[in-house]
């Protein structure tokens, strides 16, 4: 058992070690550097010479890497030359507003949408179920950014209940950031709910059907403690997997989210990155998601350990 | 006498379509079962058993509702209770023994906690009192360790445990009656017959009543005081158990229990032509007449009444006509001295231990299958037989290239090597080898006719197409006793018998050299089976075809082998012809397996080992049986790979001791004693 978990655990840090790699290669194989892109059409001579030794790039690869890699793990992810700041300082406030928007999206939408898929499920093709299908359905294929906009447009243009954009610092308190964050929680909680409802509703309808459910019926176990005792442990096992998957796309999600309500998360602070070719900072907040993502599944992994009895078998 | 514990009176319940018409699935059918009585009810797919078992209970199954008739239990007219009441009666007083236990347990809860939860509903018992109880339970239906298997998961219990903590849970509530749905079929036979012993020492010392359903004559005459034969929705016959499987008053039970292979009688039984009446149909003529070979005009006129014997109660007009007795078929195989198939030191390993286990330093399991040696004649049956885990279905996977040898060779008649995996052989080495399937339903593409899945291996092996493949696709049809309509039809529109027949048809659409049936008799009815076997050896016959035929049943296999191989994880512990494998001297572990065969027939007792342990993998050195063999020698046992003991035309006994000790061996253990046995069972 604990080996086991050990073993997860050597599998995560194995995945990232070699996201890092990938990531600097990539960086490494694009033409040109830091310095050529920051120096752009001054980027000759003595000067590009000054910036490269001045950064450190005519070292070896392997070098620099070891250097990243060291740096990273202490968060100091290194310098941006665009902003003149160390990056670190610059991504932590912004991993904090991220974070919240993100955090407080999965907190609310996850519990709530495996209630909604038990009950769908519960009431398979009653009026109950048909109304949250339906919802679902219409949620997963509207666009975010579709959503984004009507909700603007009703809930801050119209009756001004909320800003529609983001204007406060990425420094401001939290305080002053909870307003922002309410419309976009709304537009990223609304595919998460719905996709994680739906597997959990056919989830729920497969365990219902199963022999050890008749036999609780014929147990005499009331209907209420079937659902707690028998279906829902048993159901939650498949749709684990399946919140790990939506939290990956709420990463991406996120991104999306945060430029059109011009949040500032790390999803426009990486767009303006890329904007800029500043490397060092597309680096460092890739590896950061990398990392959330990676984590994410480690914890669905463990929370299907302790779900599912089976799998804690010795030997896997 | 004392009154029935459970009645059901003229019961009829079924289907109700849209437009009010009703389908029938019980027709007016009346039983009763008093305390610590035990009544089996047999019959083959869609005759009704376990629908009437449930419906003792009380429990209709989704879409059903009940036309006619009444339940009662301990007097409680159980289709008129409210639904309250009926669902406290279920589980306290009546319970269910369901047919697949690994599937019945929730496997997210531990054992205790699901037989706890079974004592709080239904008894006033506090925490401790409960938890002292559950200890008490498993103790009762003779689990090792109680203690230990209340904490363990489902999964973490063999097949025969399973099934024994379905059982715990059932008496939970002190149930009255136990209402048993198939609880062995599934299991290996030595395990089975543990259960049932098991079983039956729980009726005669709880005193509880037991309604057993099961296909299975052999379970029902171990287990059945009395016994129901359903047949179409309609009680057939019942009586008590002797008087029906010795002197049966319908030809149906006539013909079931000729149907059966028996492990004394070489050859294929007879078969029922013909197929029950579907389920639902109206009835205007005794249900059997089409299938009955003593049919007279009268059958037609009207449905025959349940007639009052001497013993029971019988559903023919003519009962007391005997008919003519049914004969098996004795095979006469072409076999020919040319070799179709050799094996030679196959060695079959499933898993690999991946890197990261290398990397620590782990080693490589012992293989699944070891040592397999045997060669297969032109025109020749080779029976493979033994439990699950034993390696039977392995070998065959591997000879069709489904899995991999580590080791050794298989080779065709012309030396061809069929050591390359499916996808790495070339047509005419896959022409050559053709498999049959357990589960036809599985192996024929739905969406496909029956046309079309014949016409696949033609065009692919002889380049038919249009009208030729259509021809052939006929005669092949034909062959296998179908009509050429059915061509059109697909897999879904066939009964399990003639999707069978077609799994049959499509090997044979190949003419292969070598085939392999993998259980092909297993899902079907017995009635069904006979006909397929015998369709088999016809086969055979015509096309010269070799079979290696893979069966759990030992008398399937000697029904339809020339001879037959004895397999324990993964390891051939006899080989020879079929007669001589089937007489002493045995092998230990074929004695055990032989032991533990049951047959109709209420007078014999399977001879049981003392425990009834399963074994997950096989042991690194020594030999194979050696955890659970009763003429263990000793050390040598445990370290050295047992000689190949010839014992003349080809019978070889892979075993430490010398023939002539294993021919003591086999009286003795015959008269071991089956209540001793099951008192030792898990000690």
């Amino acid at each position: 058992m604990i080996a086991l978990i050990f073993r997860r655990f050597g599998f995560a840090a194995f995945t990232i070690a070699f996201v890092s790699v990938v990531m600097f290669a990539a960086v490494e194989a694009l033409p040109g550097n830091v310095c050529t892109s920051f120096l752009q059409r001054f980027a000759q001579g003595p000067r590009l010479e000054r910036c490269i030794e001045q950064q450190g790039l005519d070292r070896p690869a392997l070098v620099r890497y070891g250097e990243w890699v060291a740096g990273a793990a202490k968060g100091d992810f290194g310098y941006s030359l665009k902003k003149r700041k160390p990056i670190n300082e610059l991504i932590w406030e912004r991993f904090r507003n991220t974070a919240l928007l993100g955090g407080i999206a999965a907190l609310l939408a996850i519990p709530l949408a495996i209630f909604l898929g038990i009950v769908a499920g519960v009431r398979r093709d009653r009026p109950a179920d048909l109304t949250l299908s339906s919802a679902a359905m219409l949620a997963m294929t509207i666009p975010e950014f579709v959503t984004a906009t009507a909700l603007i447009y009703i809930f801050a243009v119209t009756l001004q209940w909320f800003p529609a954009v983001t204007i406060v610092s990425p420094g401001a308190s939290l305080a002053q950031m909870l307003p922002n964050i309410v419309l976009p929680v709304i537009v990223l909680s609304a595919v998460l709910v719905a996709h994680i409802m739906r597997m959990m509703r056919a989830s729920v309808i497969d365990v219902m059907a199963s022999d050890y459910v008749q036999m609780a019926r014929l147990k005499g176990v009331p209907e209420r403690q079937i659902i707690r005792k028998h279906v829902v442990p048993n159901a939650m096992i498949p749709a684990l997997n399946v919140i790990a998957l939506t939290i990956a796309w709420l990463l991406a999600g996120v991104v999306v989210v945060e430029k059109v309500f011009n949040y500032p998360g790390l999803g426009t602070l990486m767009i303006q990155a890329i904007y800029d070719r500043d490397l060092p900072m597309v680096q460092a907040i890739a590896l950061i998601f990398s990392v959330i993502y990676v984590g994410v599944n480690l914890l669905a992994d463990l929370a299907a350990l302790a779900l599912d009895p089976r799998l804690r078998r010795k030997g896997h | 006498m004392t009154k029935p514990l459970i009645k059901i009176d003229d019961l009829s319940l079924g289907f109700t379509a849209r437009d009010g018409r009703q389908a029938p699935i019980l027709r007016g059918v009346s039983l009763e079962l008093r305390a610590g009585e035990t009544l089996g009810i047999v019959g083959e797919s869609g005759s009704g058993k376990s629908t009437v078992a449930l419906a003792m209970m009380g429990y209709l199954k989704s879409g059903l509702s009940v036309f006619r008739g009444n339940a009662f239990f301990d007097g409680h007219d159980m289709f008129s209770l409210p639904e309250k009441e009926r669902a406290r009666l279920r589980g306290s007083s009546i319970a269910l023994i369901p047919q697949n236990a690994g599937q019945a347990l929730t496997p997210t809860l531990k054992i205790g906690q699901q037989i706890d939860e079974a004592l709080r509903l239904h008894t006033d018992l506090d925490a401790s009192a409960r938890a002292g109880r559950v200890i008490e339970l498993l103790s009762r239906v003779r689990l090792p360790s109680p203690e230990d298997m209340a904490l363990r998961y489902p999964h973490e219990l063999s097949g025969g445990q399973q099934q024994r903590a379905a059982v715990a849970m059932a008496l939970a509530g002190n149930a009255k009656a136990l209402l048993l749905d198939e609880p062995t079929t599934g299991l290996d036979v030595t395990t089975q017959a543990h259960i049932l012993e098991f079983l039956r020492h729980l009726a005669q010392e709880m005193g509880v009543a037991m309604i057993y359903v099961s296909h299975d004559l052999g379970v029902i005459a171990r287990v059945a005081d009395r016994v129901a034969v359903m047949y179409a929705g309609q009680l057939a016959e019942e009586g008590p158990t002797r008087e029906v499987l010795r002197a049966p008053q319908h030809p149906y039970t006539r013909g079931l229990l000729a149907s059966i292979p028996r492990l004394g009688e070489p050859g294929i039984p007879a078969s029922m032509p013909g197929v029950p009446p579907a389920v639902g149909s109206e009835l205007t003529a005794c249900a059997f007449a089409d299938r009955c070979d003593q049919v007279r005009p009268e059958c037609r006129q009207s449905v025959p009444a349940l007639l009052e014997t001497p013993h029971g109660r019988v559903r023919c007009l003519f009962s007391n006509d005997p008919g003519q007795p049914r004969e098996t078929t004795i095979r006469d195989p072409q076999i020919k001295d040319a070799r179709a198939l050799t094996l030679d030191q196959v060695a079959i390993s499933y898993s690999k231990i991946g890197w990261f286990d290398r990397l620590i330093g782990k080693k490589d399991p012992t293989p699944t299958v070891e040592r397999a040696t045997f060669g297969l004649k032109k025109g020749e049956t080779l029976g493979l037989v033994g439990e699950s885990g034993s390696g039977k279905s392995t070998i065959l996977r591997a000879i069709a290239g489904l899995v991999g040898t580590q080791d050794g060779s298989v080779t065709l008649s012309d030396g061809e090597s069929l050591a390359a995996p499916v996808n790495g052989r070339d047509r005419e080495t896959l022409r050559r080898v053709q498999m049959i399937f357990q589960n036809a339903d599985a192996s024929l593409n739905p969406r496909q006719t029956i046309g079309e899945i014949l016409a696949t291996p033609l065009r692919l092996y002889f380049g038919l197409k249009g009208d030729d493949a259509r021809k052939r696709a006929e005669d092949l049809l034909e062959a296998v006793r179908l009509p050429a309509r059915y061509l059109d039809r697909f897999p879904g529109q066939l009964s399990g018998g003639e999707k069978q027949r077609v799994g049959v048809a499509r090997a044979f659409a190949a003419n292969p050299e070598v085939t392999l049936c993998d259980e092909v008799t297993s899902a079907l009815d017995v009635s069904v089976q006979a006909a397929a076997l015998a369709l088999l050896t016809r086969l055979q016959k015509e096309n010269g075809s070799s079979y290696i035929f893979v069966s759990h049943d030992l008398a399937v296999v000697r029904a339809v082998s020339d001879r037959v191989a004895v397999l324990y994880q993964g390891r051939i512990c006899e080989i020879g012809p079929s007669a001589q494998v089937y007489a002493p001297p045995y092998h230990p572990y074929t004695s055990t397996l032989m032991g533990a065969v049951l047959e109709p027939d209420p007078d014999t007792a399977p001879a049981l080992l003392a425990n009834d342990m399963t074994e997950k993998s096989p042991p690194a050195k020594g030999c194979p049986f050696q955890r659970c063999c009763p003429r263990h020698m000793g050390d040598v046992c445990d370290t050295e790979v047992p000689p190949a003991r010839d014992l003349g035309t080809g019978h070889l006994i892979h075993c430490h001791m010398l023939p002539e000790q294993l021919v003591r061996s086999a009286d003795t253990s015959v008269d071991q004693v089956p209540e001793e046995a099951a008192e030792n069972a898990m000690a």
